[in-house]
């Protein structure tokens, strides 16, 4: 394993488990603050729309594609509709993808 | 719930490769770090080059929401030994704490719950160590896999989690907000616009969620 995957793994490991053993080092002696609880839920959303948008719209990272032909914007607002309609994550996943393969091998 | 999890750990193992990740890493970062939504998360950004610190920063960001978890199960745990919580802690994921706070929620006063917590725990981990070495296995010995396409599962993955949760408009404010941001940014080097971007979302939600508050109280 190259040097740098274990410094990866190892600062995502300590990062990681300090989190989660925090307040169970500390017991009772700590709160956390409303406001802080609040912000925490818009966390997850607003990393991964962050980090998907962009794949989504730019595949290749360097053009704006914002057309029919693009298989990645296709794909995901499939997803997107099965995971608004149904609730269902993998089926979600399932269909977004089953899209993208049919339309890159329809546009060859 | 475990076999929820098994297409994951399926699909993180077979990504390893293609993103740069060599297997014992990846099998490594399973083992060690046991975050589903972090490692899918360190592979995109390893695949887009990014150095080191930020996949770490944005593992704790991604995180944070762990510490919401032990907060909540503190309660629990507060009168089991340093022993029991460490491990506890490090096995401690959106599954687990999602089954383990059910389980604590019912009203039998059964004395050893933390058995089932830590049996709920061993389940999920070695459930998902299994499907990464297969993930693995597959992504290796498949040639072309990397070819296919493979990082729209991400992608996929990804908006089928986000698009659920957009029930309110702060939600969906910060996620315009942060696509937004990470659009304008996304020349900025260390990936620091998805910082920033994560950054706007959270303060355009609570911004937004703080003023509907305020109308209703006005009301």
């Amino acid at each position: 394993m190259p040097h740098d995957e274990i410094l990866l793994i190892a600062g995502m490991t300590l990062v990681t488990f300090g989190i989660r053993y925090a307040f169970y080092a500390l017991g009772d002696k700590v709160n956390f603050p409303p406001l802080v609880k609040r912000a925490l839920r818009y966390v997850p959303v607003a990393v991964l729309t962050a980090i998907t948008v962009p794949m989504v719209l730019l595949p290749d990272g360097q053009h704006w594609q914002l057309d029919w032909r693009n298989a990645w914007l296709l794909g995901a607002l499939v997803s997107g509709l099965i995971a608004w309609r149904f609730q269902h994550l993998l089926a979600a996943i399932g269909g977004g993808m089953a899209v993208f393969f049919l339309w890159r091998w329809l546009l060859g | 719930m475990l076999v929820g999890a098994a297409p994951f750990g399926l699909i993180f193992g077979t990504l390893a490769s293609s993103s740069g990740l060599s297997a014992l890493g990846a099998l490594g970062m399973s083992l060690f770090v046991f975050a589903g939504s972090s490692q899918f998360i360190a592979l995109t950004l390893l695949t887009s080059g990014a150095g080191l610190a930020v996949i770490v920063l944005t593992t704790f960001v991604v995180n944070l929401r762990h510490a919401l978890y032990s907060a909540t199960l503190l309660p629990h745990v507060a009168s089991l030994s340093q022993r029991w919580r460490i491990p506890l802690a490090f096995w401690l994921t959106d599954e687990t704490f999602a089954v383990v706070q059910h389980r604590y929620g019912q009203q039998d006063g059964a004395p050893y719950k933390h058995w089932y917590y830590l049996g709920s725990c061993l389940a999920m981990y070695g459930n998902w160590f299994a499907w990464t070495l297969g993930g693995v296995l597959l992504g290796n010995s498949v040639a072309g896999l990397d070819q296919l396409g493979l990082e729209f599962a991400m992608a996929a993955t990804f908006t089928g989690i986000v698009v659920p949760m957009l029930k309110n408009r702060p939600m969906v404010a910060a996620a315009l907000a942060a696509a937004a941001v990470a659009l304008a940014a996304r020349g900025l080097p260390y990936k620091l616009g998805l910082m920033l971007a994560a950054l706007a979302g959270v303060l355009v939600g609570l911004w937004l969620e703080g003023r509907a508050e305020g109308d209703d109280a006005a009301r």
